[in-house]
């Protein structure tokens, strides 16, 4: 270790200076020191210092473990959490010239997160407090005798499959479900003139209309046979990952805005010559393009740095512009605004096709008109993009089945996962069948999973069957 | 401003538990996967050493993600990259391609995806069940090295036997004879006292004998001409797993095989497990050969006798009362007597020895049936399993 809390705390007031100089707006920040063992601790379980207990935080753990050991991946160089004050961990085994780099990154996100608007709504000075809280919480139900560890691990097990289904635009003013009752019945009866003829719900095909993303409110609100104490545990799921949301679906932003002014703020500090060559490999490191995959920080910095200005000279003005982008885009639309045909080709972006293990370019870069279908891929699968979109259709009032329809963009579901997914759904829902509408190979389908089965129906079950057996 | 929060040295393995957790649960999977890997697998005779490869994938979190086979991706790329052309093609004698190509959203599968020995697997497997009712009365002296006894101290050793008493006073003495209070050390946060190589002690341990009680196994088999194929396979995958369970469990157990049609003779493992016969079918000929070896060679006062019999219970029918007398007179001679009745063919069949068998009313004569591979298993829990209290004729 060749520095002590009093160097730290030196370097920071540097760059806090030059920060603010910069115009970056942050929360108060606090830095832990910790070891290699707490780093990933805290990790696998998202940088909170208090998290409920369940089993997918020490699989987490394990994974990490492992990989690390085996030096299939590194250990994150920086964990910064989304509060106020901002709380951010400094690993005790870094030298001097990254514990530097890994402050100057910190105060980056530290602005992202009080500025970006994305964040608006997580309440950042509470953030701590409600993950212990709701850790409390669960495990008050641990000890509750009726519920025990068990009885909470299957809802939890349950809720975090679907816990990404959740709205995902906070931002965006919906219907609330009153309103969409009414509207759906003056479009269903429209066109009629008939009192008579008004429909009233009473086959399994008159849906409650709601057609949410929010799968777990549609829950929460719906689910007849469900307990108190299950919904909260939903309810708290849910909680959380609303929290995180934001970070996804900000990641290439919010990294290249971090690294962008670690970049800057580090050429300002007057680093002593090998300190400065320490920082230039650390920062390579970290903005190397990932061949075969996607590395957000590469992405990010490219962008940030182009919009702020040329890239390599910093005696230059800042564009200040870039303050407004980070403080009204998401990736999504700081992708579709600013990645361009030739910041495209920087980053030797292209897009590939699969089809039966098969993996073929279909477009590149440099391509005259394919450039602009490879940049829409790269938008889909960023953040939240990866995730399926799942509506809720409404409840057959018959049956009592949940309706859900796969918002179909030409990527087909895995059906072994569907099975498995449906499974725990079928478990907030109280057993009662839950009915998903998607397309396999080109046709409409319908996965069902009643009666503790799941099947596929509208398509040659022998076709699907080869499909989702596998698992 | 910031504020820095010091390096705190108080260790708290805050994820522990939920390792601990996912351990059990990642166990449990590989419980209840191996009985399919026993049903998938032709295991019969092969290396204990071998890597099977286990069908579970880990514990997975399922959610809705997008399938792995068809769809689009971006990915960076070195910008050479052409239009059309094959970055990885898994059909190509899996060829590991220099792109990886995938990006984010596949399922992936989990570090613990990972092949077991099939030794490792049969301890999975076989950690709840044991011999039933296993008589410690009848007691039978022999050398089994179980028992460790504590001989006194000693100055080197494994790590597992370090005596952290001893260990710790010595430590205190040295101090004292130091003169450095150990008060006055607790409370300056600064130095330290480690301890010394000269400090550890650990604890010297004998290897001891101990009585225990003696156990044999009679597994008798029908290798007449109706065992086709497909039911000797099934019998042998039962007597297999058997033989197997008793190996990693027991020590001191004997096993006896006999093989019968019309007569029955006594064979070796390998002729048991690896020769056909043919011809009729006379089950007494079995029980009466294990009565025989039994009276000869294991005196029911000193051995715990456990008697297995898998037929496809097509059997002479005049021979059928002199079976169910030496069946009973086998099970009182023993202390489980079980039956595996092999149908793999569905549907009515016109001889069966089970609902001879259903007469017999010994305690310890427990007969199941066996239809298909994936039987095997649970028959054979049924048979050792701990918990006898809802042991079910099929």
């Amino acid at each position: 270790m060749d520095w002590v809390l009093k160097d730290l705390a030196k370097w920071n007031d540097k760059i806090e200076e030059i920060a603010q100089e910069c115009g970056l707006d942050y929360y108060p920040q606090e830095f832990e020191v910790c070891d290699y063992h707490d780093m990933l601790g805290y990790q696998s379980y998202v940088g909170m210092p208090s998290r409920y207990p369940h089993w997918s935080f020490g699989k987490s753990f394990e994974k990490q473990n492992t990989m690390y050991k085996l030096g299939m991946s590194g250990l994150a160089y920086e964990m910064v959490i989304n509060s106020n004050p901002c709380l951010a961990y400094l690993m005790i085994d870094n030298p001097l010239s990254m514990q530097i780099l890994v402050m100057a990154h910190v105060y980056g996100h530290n602005d992202f997160f009080k500025n970006n608007i994305n964040f608006s709504k997580t309440r950042a000075e509470y953030a701590l407090e409600m993950f212990k809280l709701n850790a409390d919480r669960i495990r008050s139900f641990h000890e509750t005798p009726s519920i025990g560890y068990e009885g909470v691990e299957r809802i939890l097990d349950a809720a975090h499959a679907i816990s990404f289904h959740v709205d995902r635009n906070q931002r965006i003013v919906r219907l609330s479900e009153e309103e969409q009752r009414i509207q759906h019945f003056q479009h269903v009866n429209r066109e009629k003139d008939n009192w008579d003829e008004l429909k009233k719900p009473e086959k399994d095909e008159d849906f409650i209309p709601a057609l949410s993303e929010d799968l777990m409110l549609f829950l929460i609100e719906n689910s007849r046979f469900l307990q108190s104490w299950e919904k909260e545990i939903l309810r708290i799921v849910r909680e959380e990952t609303l929290y995180f949301l934001p970070q996804m679906e900000t990641k290439i932003m919010n990294e290249g805005w971090a690294s962008f002014w670690h970049y800057t703020i580090l050429h300002k500090l007057n680093l002593p010559p090998a300190m400065h060559v320490d920082f230039i490999r650390s920062h390579n490191q970290v903005i190397r393009p990932h061949v075969g995959g996607l590395n957000p920080y590469h992405i990010g910095f490219t962008l940030m740095a182009h919009l702020a200005g040329k890239k390599d000279a910093f005696e230059y003005e800042i564009n200040p512009k870039i303050f407004d982008v980070r403080t009204v885009d998401r990736d999504a639309s700081f992708l579709r605004r600013f990645l361009t045909k030739e910041l495209m080709e920087e980053l030797g972006l292209f897009e590939y096709e699969k089809n039966q293990g098969r993996i073929t370019v279909s477009n590149t870069s440099d391509d005259f008109k394919g450039w602009k279908d490879v940049r829409d891929t790269l938008i889909a699968q960023t953040g939240t993009g990866s995730i399926p979109v799942i509506k809720v259709k409404g409840i057959a009032p018959i049956s009592n089945s949940l309706m859900l329809v796969h918002e179909f963009d030409g990527r087909e579901l895995e059906l072994g996962y569907v099975s498995k997914t449906m499974e725990h759904i079928a478990t907030l829902w109280s057993d009662f069948p839950v009915k998903l509408e998607t397309t396999v190979d080109g046709h409409e389908v319908t996965c069902i999973y009643a009666n503790k089965e799941f099947r596929v129906e509208g398509i040659d079950r022998d076709e699907t069957e080869t499909e989702y057996t596998h698992i | 401003m910031a504020i820095f929060k010091e390096f705190s040295k108080q260790k708290r393995d805050r994820s522990a538990a939920d390792r601990q957790r996912h351990k059990e649960l990642v166990k449990e999977k590989i419980k209840k996967g191996i009985a399919d890997v026993i049903a998938e697998e032709s295991i019969i005779g092969q290396d204990k050493d071998k890597k099977i490869k286990v069908p579970i994938k880990g514990i997975k979190e399922y959610r809705f993600v997008f399938g792995s086979n068809k769809g689009k991706g971006a990915a960076q790329g070195t910008g050479k990259e052409q239009k059309g052309q094959v970055i990885q093609d898994q059909n190509a004698q899996q060829q590991k391609g220099k792109g990886k190509g995938e990006a984010g959203s596949d399922p992936g599968e989990d570090i613990y995806e990972t092949e077991i020995t099939l030794e490792e697997a049969i301890q999975f497997m076989f950690e709840d069940l044991e011999l039933p009712d296993m008589d410690q009365k009848k007691y039978f002296q022999t050398d089994t090295e179980v028992m460790r006894k504590l001989l006194g101290y000693q100055k080197k050793g494994i790590r597992a036997r370090l005596s952290k008493r001893k260990t710790m006073m010595n430590r205190i003495k040295r101090m004292k004879a130091k003169g450095i209070d150990s008060k006055a050390l607790y409370e300056s946060k600064d130095s330290s006292f480690p301890f010394h190589n000269d400090d550890l002690v650990y604890r010297r341990l004998q290897v001891d004998t101990e009585e225990h009680s003696n156990a044999v196994v009679l597994c008798l088999m029908d290798t007449s001409g109706s065992m086709d194929q497909a039911k000797k396979y099934l019998a042998r995958s039962f007597y297999f797993m058997l033989y197997t369970f008793l190996q990693t469990r027991y020590e001191n157990t004997e096993i006896i095989f006999i093989a019968h049609h019309t007569e029955a003779k006594e064979v070796t493992e390998d002729e048991f497990f690896h020769k056909g016969e043919s011809g009729g079918t006379i089950i007494s000929s079995a029980y009466n050969k294990a009565l025989e070896i039994i009276e000869e060679r294991y005196n029911p006062l000193l051995w715990n006798i456990y008697a297995f019999h898998c037929s496809d219970g097509d059997n002479f029918s005049s021979d059928n009362k002199k079976a169910i007398e030496s069946a009973v007179k086998l099970s009182n001679v023993c202390n489980l007597f079980g039956y595996g009745e092999i149908k793999p063919d569905v549907g009515y069949s016109w001889s069966s020895m089970i609902d001879e068998y259903k007469k017999i009313e010994e305690d310890n004569f427990i007969c199941l049936r066996m239809r298909t591979k994936e039987a095997v298993w649970p028959a054979l829990q049924k048979f050792l399993r701990k918990d006898k209290s809802n042991t079910l004729m099929d």
